[in-house]
C-alpha cells in the first residue's frame, strides 16, 4: 500500500529535453495517485497512457521528473523492485505451468512459504472462477481464460504498490467483458489496492475507476470523477470524448450573460465577466440537455433522427453548426423544421478549448 | 532484455573461434609456399598476390567459378517454381495421398547423397546429361525441390485463406490470383526458400563433383588440381578457398536484415 | 498445419510438377539400387540374381563387408550423438547472446552465418590447413606445447578435429534457428516476467525454452541428418582415417560404390543407409504433426 506521486514526470523517446511539447510522448505531468484508490487512464491510442503505466511500472524510465513511491524515489529502481504489479492487454502466461502454478509464480519468486502460497492462490481463483482449471496446464485455455489468468498474477501478491492494467480487457468476449470488470470491481474492494486501468473505452473507465485521468496528445487534460468529467468537462476534448455521442460545441461570441450564435441569442446559466464582450467562444452543451420542441427555443434543421431505443436522438442544423439534440418522450416531428431548448445551467463556455468558469447567475444577483 | 557484459564476451568468444581458422585460411593465401613452409606467422612476412594471379589469369579456374554460380542458379530458381504450386496445394487442400507424399518429399530431403551419388552417375550418362551443369542443376533438386516446399508451406499456411476467397469472389481468375496476389503476399517465403536453396546447392560438394569430369567442373573440382603429385600447392589452396566464401558473404551481406525471420522458416 | 484445408483432388495437378522432379531425380535411381542389391555380376555387365544375398552379407559381423559398415554405422552414430550434444546447447547459449538491437545485430548475424555458406571441401580445407602439424595454426601449437596431435597418424586428434569442425560450421545454424525463435517472443512476456520477479534462469526454462522446442526439433533433426550423411569435409581433413577411424557410412559407401565399384554390396548398404534415415524422419514426421494437432486441439 502506497501513494505515488508523479513529480514533473514526462518522457520523450530518444531521450533529453524536446525542443517543443510535441517532442514529448508524455508531457511533464503533477498528480498524486492516492492509496487505495481505483484510477482510470482514458484517452484515445497513441495519447501517452501506455507510457504512463510503463514509467509507473518501470519498464520505461522518464526522460524527466521524479517519481515517488511514499516517499522513496523509485525514478530510476527496476521494475522488479519496485513492488509492482501489471497485466497486459494480451494473455501473458507461462506455457510449462498450471493454472497454479501460474498464479504462484510471483510468489514463488518472492520466497512466500508454500502453504501461504496455496492459500492466497485459492483464495484469487475463486474470485476469478478459475478453481475448476487449477490443475489444468495453461497453455490448452482459452483466451478468455488465460487473460483472466493473468489478471490472477497481477493480483494474487497483497503487498504490492499498485496493480496496473494496460487495456486488459480487450481480447475478452463482450458478454465476459461486463462479469470481469464488475468483478475487478469487487476485487478492488477486497483488497484495497491502489489500482490503476488503462483503457480506451470510455465506459470501462466510468464504471471502474473512483477517478479518471483524460489524456490526449500526451497531455492529462482532466482528472476528476465520472460525474465531473460528465457535468464540467475542463477542456473541449474531455466533453467530446466522454459521453455517447459527445458534448456538441458552437461557435459564437460572448456577450454578457448570453452567446450570440448567427444572430440569435442563447442564455447562459452564469456570467462570464472575464470576457471581452463581443470574443469569439465555443459554446458546449451534452446532448442530453439540449431538448427539440416544436415550436419554444431556436429554430434548427433536422438532419436525421437516431432512434436508440431508450431514446431518440435528433441529428440537427443550428445556423450551419452541427447540433445532436434529444428528442423528448412522445414527440412527433413532421417535416425537417423544429426547435431546441437548451438547459443554461448545463451550458459551458470555452476559450482556446479550455473551459471558463463563469460566475453563478444566482450568486451574481445575491452579490 | 538488455545484452549483459556477459553476452557480448560469450558472443565474442565465439565469433573468435569462428574467424580464427577463417583468418588463418586468409593469412596462408597471401604467402609463398616456401614461406608457408619456412615457419609459421600470424601474418605474411613477404606479402604476395602471386597465388590470387595464378587463380585470376588460369580460364580453367574462371570456368568452373562460372559452372559452379551457373548450377546454382538453375536449380534455385527450377526449386522455387516447381515447388510454389505444391506447396500450395499442401497448405490449402487436403487430398487422396497428401500426407504419404508431403512425408515421402521430406525424406528426400534427408536422403544422404552419397546414396545417390552411384546411381545418379548411371542415369545422367544415360540420358546423355554427364559432364553438364544441368546434371548437378537437377541433381540438387534432389533435396532442394522438398526444401523449397517445406519452406513455402509455412509461410503460405501464415496467409489466411480467407484472402483466396475474396479473391474468387471479386472474380480473379486463379492464375491472374496467383501472380498478381498471392506471389507479392508470401515474396518473404519465396526469398528464403530461394536462399535456403541458394546456400545447400553452393555448399555440396559429393554431387556436383561425382557428376562431372572436364566440361562443368565446379570449384571444388579445380580446387583438387592443389592435390598433385609434386605435393600440395598450399598457397593456391588457400586463395581458391578464401575466393569461394565470397559469393557466400555477399548472399549473406543482402539478406542480414531479414536472417531473423528467414531461419523462423514461416513456422515460428 | 491446421486442418481448415478442403477436400479436393484437383490439388494433384499442382502437386505434379514436383511429383515428375521426385520420380526422376529419386524413384527412378533408387530402383537402379534396388536393381543392384539383388544381383551380383562377373563383370562384363554380366548379372544375376543374388536374393537378400548381399542384406544378408552386411547384417552379418563376421563378414569382411558386414563388419565394415557396421563399423562405420556406429562410428557414425557416435558421431552424430557427439555433435548434437555440443551443438543444441551451444546455439542456444549463442543465440542468448546475439545483441538486441543496434547495428551489431546485423554485423553478428552476418558474421555467424558466414560459415553456413562455405562450400563443404573448402571447410575442409580450412580446417586440414588449420590442423596440420606442419603449416597449421592448432596443429603446430598443440605440439608446440607438447600435446601429441596428428589428425593424420592419430585416430583421437582426427575425431577431435571433425568434430571441432563440424562445431564450427554449424553451431551457428542451430543457434539462429533458435535465434528466430527468440524473436517470436512478444516484449510483453519478458516485461511480465521482470513484474513477477522472475530469475534468469526462470525467464529461460519457462518463457525462452517453451517457445524454442518447436524450432530445436526443426534443428535436430537437420543437425542429425546433417552429420548422419557428412561425406566431403571429414573426407577432405582426413579420408576417412587414419586406418578406419573416421570413415563414416558416407565415405564407406563412396568407396564401396564408386571407388571398388562393388555394386551389390554398395547398393544394399545404400538400401539400409536410406532405410535408417527414414525411419528418423518418420519419426520427426510424425511427431510434429501430432504437436501440431495437440496445439490446434
Amino acid at each position: 500500500m502506497a501513494q505515488i506521486t508523479l513529480d514533473g514526470v514526462g518522457h520523450a523517446y530518444g531521450g533529453g529535453k524536446p525542443a517543443t511539447d510535441a517532442g514529448y510522448a508524455l508531457k511533464p505531468l503533477h498528480h498524486v495517485w492516492e492509496a487505495g484508490k481505483a484510477y482510470a487512464l482514458l484517452g484515445p491510442s497513441g495519447c501517452g497512457k501506455t507510457t504512463l503505466l510503463n514509467i509507473i511500472s518501470g519498464l520505461v524510465i522518464p526522460s524527466e521528473g521524479r517519481l515517488l513511491f511514499d516517499d522513496r524515489d523509485v525514478t530510476r529502481l527496476p521494475t522488479e523492485q519496485r513492488n509492482i504489479a501489471q497485466v497486459f492487454q494480451f494473455p501473458v502466461i507461462y506455457d510449462t505451468m498450471t493454472v497454479a502454478e501460474n498464479l504462484a509464480f510471483p510468489l514463488k519468486n518472492r520466497g512466500m512459504p508454500k502453504d501461504r502460497i496455496a492459500a492466497r492462490v485459492n483464495e484469487i481463483a475463486t474470485m476469478l472462477d478459475l478453481n475448476h482449471d487449477l490443475n489444468r496446464r495453461a497453455r490448452g485455455l482459452t483466451a478468455d481464460a488465460k487473460q483472466k489468468i493473468s489478471l490472477g498474477r497481477g493480483l494474487v501478491r497483497s503487498d504490492v504498490s499498485a496493480v496496473l492494467f494496460d487495456e486488459p480487457l480487450t481480447v475478452i468476449d463482450p458478454a465476459l467483458k461486463w462479469e470481469l470488470r464488475s468483478k475487478l470491481k469487487a476485487v478492488h474492494r477486497a483488497l484495497d489496492l491502489l489500482m490503476i486501468y488503462v483503457t480506451h473505452d470510455q465506459v470501462e473507465a466510468l464504471t471502474f475507476a473512483d477517478k479518471v485521468v483524460v489524456m490526449n496528445d500526451g497531455r492529462a487534460v482532466q482528472i476528476g470523477t465520472p460525474a465531473e468529467l460528465f457535468e464540467k468537462p475542463e477542456h473541449t476534448f474531455v466533453g467530446y470524448f466522454i459521453g455517447s455521442p459527445g458534448m456538441n460545441l458552437l461557435q459564437g461570441k460572448i456577450q454578457g450573460t448570453r452567446v450570440i450564435l448567427d444572430g440569435q441569442e442563447i442564455a447562459l446559466g452564469a456570467a462570464y465577466p472575464g470576457l471581452a464582450a463581443g470574443s469569439p467562444v465555443k459554446l458546449g452543451i451534452r446532448p442530453d440537455y439540449a431538448r427539440l420542441s416544436t415550436s419554444a427555443g431556436l429554430p434548427v434543421q433536422v438532419r436525421r433522427i437516431d432512434d436508440l431505443g431508450r431514446k431518440r436522438l435528433a441529428h440537427v442544423s443550428l445556423g450551419g453548426q452541427p447540433l445532436v439534440a434529444t428528442v423528448p418522450h412522445g414527440m412527433s416531428l413532421e417535416g425537417t423544421q423544429a426547435c431546441v431548448q437548451f438547459d443554461p445551467a448545463r451550458t459551458h463556455i470555452y476559450v482556446d478549448d479550455h473551459r471558463v468558469e463563469g460566475q453563478s447567475l444566482s450568486e451574481g444577483r445575491a452579490a | 532484455m538488455q545484452s549483459s557484459a556477459a553476452n557480448r564476451v560469450g558472443m565474442a568468444l565465439y565469433i573468435l573461434f569462428l574467424m580464427v581458422p577463417i583468418y588463418w585460411l586468409i593469412n596462408l593465401s597471401f604467402k609463398t609456399n616456401p614461406d608457408i613452409l619456412a615457419s609459421l606467422s600470424f601474418w605474411p612476412q613477404h606479402p604476395t598476390l602471386e597465388n590470387y594471379q595464378k587463380i585470376f589469369i588460369d580460364p580453367d579456374w574462371h570456368a568452373s567459378f562460372l559452372n559452379s554460380i551457373s548450377y546454382v542458379l538453375i536449380n534455385t530458381v527450377i526449386s522455387v517454381a516447381v515447388a510454389l504450386p505444391a506447396a500450395y496445394a499442401f497448405s490449402r487442400y487436403r487430398f487422396v495421398g497428401d500426407k504419404p507424399l508431403f512425408f515421402w518429399l521430406l525424406s528426400n530431403l534427408m536422403a544422404p547423397p552419397a546414396v545417390y551419388a552411384m546411381p545418379f552417375f548411371n542415369l545422367y550418362s544415360a540420358v546423355g546429361l554427364f559432364d553438364s551443369i544441368w546434371a548437378v542443376a537437377l541433381a540438387h533438386c534432389l533435396f532442394n525441390v522438398p526444401l523449397a516446399v517445406w519452406i513455402l508451406e509455412g509461410f503460405i499456411s501464415g496467409v489466411p485463406r480467407e484472402i483466396d476467397e475474396t479473391a474468387m469472389i471479386d472474380g480473379y481468375s486463379f492464375p491472374r490470383f496467383f501472380i498478381k496476389i498471392f506471389l507479392p503476399l508470401i515474396a518473404n517465403g519465396i526469398g528464403v526458400a530461394a536462399f535456403f536453396c541458394f546456400m545447400f546447392s553452393w555448399v555440396e560438394q559429393l554431387l556436383a563433383t561425382t557428376l562431372t569430369t572436364v566440361d562443368a567442373k565446379p570449384i571444388a573440382g579445380m580446387m583438387s588440381r592443389a592435390y598433385s603429385a609434386a605435393g600440395l600447392d598450399w598457397g593456391l589452396l588457400s586463395a581458391a578457398g578464401v575466393l569461394t566464401m565470397i559469393p557466400g558473404a555477399i548472399v549473406i551481406w543482402f539478406v542480414r536484415n531479414h536472417i531473423a525471420k528467414g531461419f523462423a522458416l514461416g513456422r515460428v | 498445419m491446421t486442418d481448415n484445408r478442403v477436400w479436393d483432388n484437383r490439388a494433384w495437378f499442382f502437386v505434379l510438377p514436383v511429383m515428375v522432379f521426385v520420380l526422376f531425380s529419386s524413384l527412378l535411381p533408387m530402383m537402379t539400387v534396388v536393381n543392384y542389391s539383388v544381383q551380383d555380376t562377373m563383370g562384363q555387365n554380366n548379372f544375376f540374381w543374388n536374393g537378400a544375398g548381399w542384406f544378408a552379407n552386411l547384417l552379418d559381423s563376421s563378414t569382411e563387408a558386414g563388419q565394415r559398415f557396421q563399423g562405420a554405422l556406429l562410428r557414425n552414430l557416435i558421431f552424430s550423438f557427439v555433435i548434437l550434444a555440443i551443438e543444441v546447447p551451444l546455439g542456444i547459449a549463442v543465440s542468448l547472446c546475439i545483441p538486441k538491437r543496434g547495428w551489431q545485430v546485423g554485423a553478428v548475424l552476418v558474421v555467424i552465418a558466414l560459415p553456413l555458406l562455405i562450400p563443404y571441401n573448402v571447410v575442409g580445407v580450412i580446417w586440414q590447413l588449420f590442423t596440420r602439424t606442419d603449416v597449421g595454426l592448432l596443429g603446430a601449437s598443440l605440439n608446440a606445447l607438447h600435446i601429441p596431435f596428428d589428425t593424420r597418424q592419430d585416430a583421437t586428434s582426427a575425431w577431435f578435429t571433425i568434430v571441432i569442425m563440424d562445431v564450427w560450421h554449424w553451431s551457428s545454424m542451430v543457434a539462429l534457428l533458435c535465434y528466430a525463435g527468440l524473436k517470436a517472443i512478444p516484449d510483453a512476456y519478458y516485461q511480465a516476467a521482470r513484474i513477477d520477479g522472475a530469475s534468469r534462469w526462470a525467464v529461460f526454462a519457462n518463457i525462452e525454452f517453451p517457445k524454442l522446442r518447436k524450432v530445436l526439433v526443426i534443428g535436430m533433426l537437420l543437425r542429425f541428418m546433417g552429420s548422419f550423411m557428412i561425406y566431403t569435409e571429414p573426407f577432405v581433413v582426413t579420408g576417412g582415417g587414419p586406418g578406419e577411424s573416421t570413415s563414416f557410412l558416407s565415405i564407406d559407401l563412396v568407396k564401396t560404390a564408386l571407388g571398388q565399384v562393388d555394386l551389390g554390396n554398395g547398393a544394399a548398404m545404400s538400401l539400409v543407409y536410406n532405410l535408417i534415415t527414414l525411419t528418423v524422419c518418420w519419426i520427426f514426421f510424425t511427431y510434429t504433426t501430432h504437436a501440431d494437432q495437440r496445439k490446434d486441439a
